[in-house]
């Protein structure tokens, strides 16, 4: 496969709301700290449904403290997220000045609207229909954060929305840089959203025996590569980035991170919800990413990994990075941040890019916590205990994120 | 009960707020709902239905378009409470 990494797309802004964050400072502060952003949900259906799971990692910081009430009423939480996120990552990058017909949005959602649609249901059976309130489908539709951003923006290049469950963040953002390197935009706000701290979601995963049910311990629960993991955290909130050709950074002196080198993308059609347990399709997601990039499997000097917590997938993603790697493992700081801010589905491979960008940018590779008791099958290089440093010189990182449905994404952040 | 058509005014001007954000002064009886405080016709369906609740009066979809100013609201749902 041929190097496809020209014109170098880079990023120039980064922006978050989620578990341990309202912003992308306060949350690097808390990502280095190592702390959990899960508790027990405080919410009054967590006992009227006698949900087996009693808590989650809820966004730190409640969307009205930040947005006007018009904004929090006419938006669902996953678009209210989106925005939240794309103001911050707009304004870090310097509120670049572009053509609207040159500014487009990517913004992935595993499961979208889902507040709107069930409590509209609600409406409709205890009011009628004529109480259903008129934006209802704008709002449930999981193209709606996408298109929030895109009016707020006045982005006119395109606004769309990459669907694949919990890859959906990373393959907007790989999507997006294609978006610039195929000449259609100039530059791309693009992440992931995600707002389902919902009991149905909740009662769904559990039914399928993909949650923690670690209630007496949330701060615990989420222990990727632990031997005593029993499934994953759901979390909530958005990461989103500003993604430009280096040559348009430059030409406006824009600060810039990282460069997001490579999109490798995958689909395993194996199962709709196990991942293939060898691994074979996450591993050619993640090779047709360096080699996009130019790349070999021991340019790479850290892995933010996919690893959601849950007994099988952790495993399924170690085979796969061996089949990926071989020996070239051995030399990657590997971190799992899902186990401070759980697992954010359609947002998760969005803010871990944020956080893998950050850690070419900063050369430091974040803690994973809870991980008392590494599993022998999984014999990786783990950071813990503390932030580990990177080395000096051209650094390369890669942050997976694999979705229900076989979807495989692997992202080659490079420093610059 | 009837009330009068100045607590029916201040009544629509909080519901406006709510959907819209606009300040209730604003809200006065010669402005138009949509020229004046540019609000769309799913808004405006929002104002009517929460109307509806408020004033407890039935405000038919085909009286909607006739109420083009906040004055016209007030005295449809002051005649309605009759």
């Amino acid at each position: 496969m041929a190097t496809h990494r020209e014109p170098r797309i880079v990023v120039t802004g980064l922006g978050t709301t989620n578990p341990v964050g309202g912003n992308t400072s306060e949350t690097w502060e808390a990502i280095l700290a190592g702390q959990s952003g899960a508790r027990t949900m405080p919410f009054d259906w967590v006992e009227k449904y006698e949900l087996p799971v009693t808590f989650a990692a809820m966004v730190k910081q409640h969307p009205s403290e930040v947005l006007k009430k018009v904004e929090t009423r006419r938006l669902d939480p996953s678009a209210q997220y989106a925005v939240i996120a794309s103001r911050e990552a707009w304004a870090d990058a310097g509120a670049p000045e572009v053509e609207p017909e040159r500014l487009a949005v990517a913004m992935g959602s595993g499961i979208g609207g889902v507040w709107t649609l069930l409590d509209a249901w609600n409406t409709l059976q205890e009011k009628g229909p004529r109480r259903v309130f008129p934006l209802t489908v704008p709002m449930l539709m999981p193209n709606g954060p996408s298109a929030a951003v895109s009016l707020e923006l006045g982005a006119r290049a395109g606004a769309h929305t990459p669907v694949s469950a919990c890859s959906s963040g990373a393959e907007a953002m790989g999507y997006a840089a294609e978006m610039i390197r195929s000449g259609r935009a100039d530059v791309v706000v693009a992440g992931g959203t995600e707002a389902a701290v919902h009991p149905l979601p909740i009662a769904g995963f559990a039914a399928m025996q993909a949650l923690s049910k670690r209630n007496d311990d949330p701060a615990a629960a989420s222990r990727p590569y632990d031997v005593d993991r029993d499934g994953f955290v759901l979390g909530e909130g958005a990461g989103v980035i500003v993604l430009e050709s280096l040559e348009h950074a430059q030409a406006r002196g824009a600060k810039i991170y990282a460069e997001l080198a490579a999109v490798g993308m995958s689909s395993d059609a194996h199962h709709i919800a196990a991942p293939e347990p060898q691994g074979a399709g996450a591993a050619r997601a993640m090779l047709e990413s360096l080699e996009r990039a130019g790349l070999k499997p021991s340019d790479v000097s850290h892995i933010n990994v996919h690893a959601t917590s849950t007994p099988v997938g952790d495993i399924a993603e170690y085979n796969a990075l061996k089949l990926a790697f071989g020996d070239a493992t051995d030399d990657v700081a590997v971190t799992a941040t899902k186990s401070m801010t759980g697992h954010l589905l359609g947002a998760a491979g969005a803010l871990e890019t944020v956080l893998t960008v950050l850690a070419v940018h900063h050369r430091l590779v974040p803690a994973t916590i809870n991980l008392d008791h590494q599993d022998p099958e999984i014999p990786l290089d783990v950071v813990t205990g503390g932030p580990r440093k990177l080395p000096a010189g051209d650094i390369a990182a890669l942050n997976n994120s694999f979705g229900f449905g076989g979807h495989n994404v692997a992202l080659t952040i490079c420093s610059v | 009960m009837a009330q009068s058509e100045q607590e029916i005014l201040a009544g629509l001007a909080e519901i406006v707020n709510e959907e819209t954000g606009l300040e209730t002064d604003s809200v006065q009886p010669d402005k138009s709902f949509t020229e004046d405080l540019d609000i769309d016709s799913l808004s405006m369906m929002t104002i009517v239905v929460n109307a509806e609740e408020k004033f407890g009066v039935r405000i038919p979809d085909d009286e909607v378009k006739n109420l083009s100013t906040v004055k016209d609201a007030v005295s449809f749902i002051h005649s309605a409470q009759g």
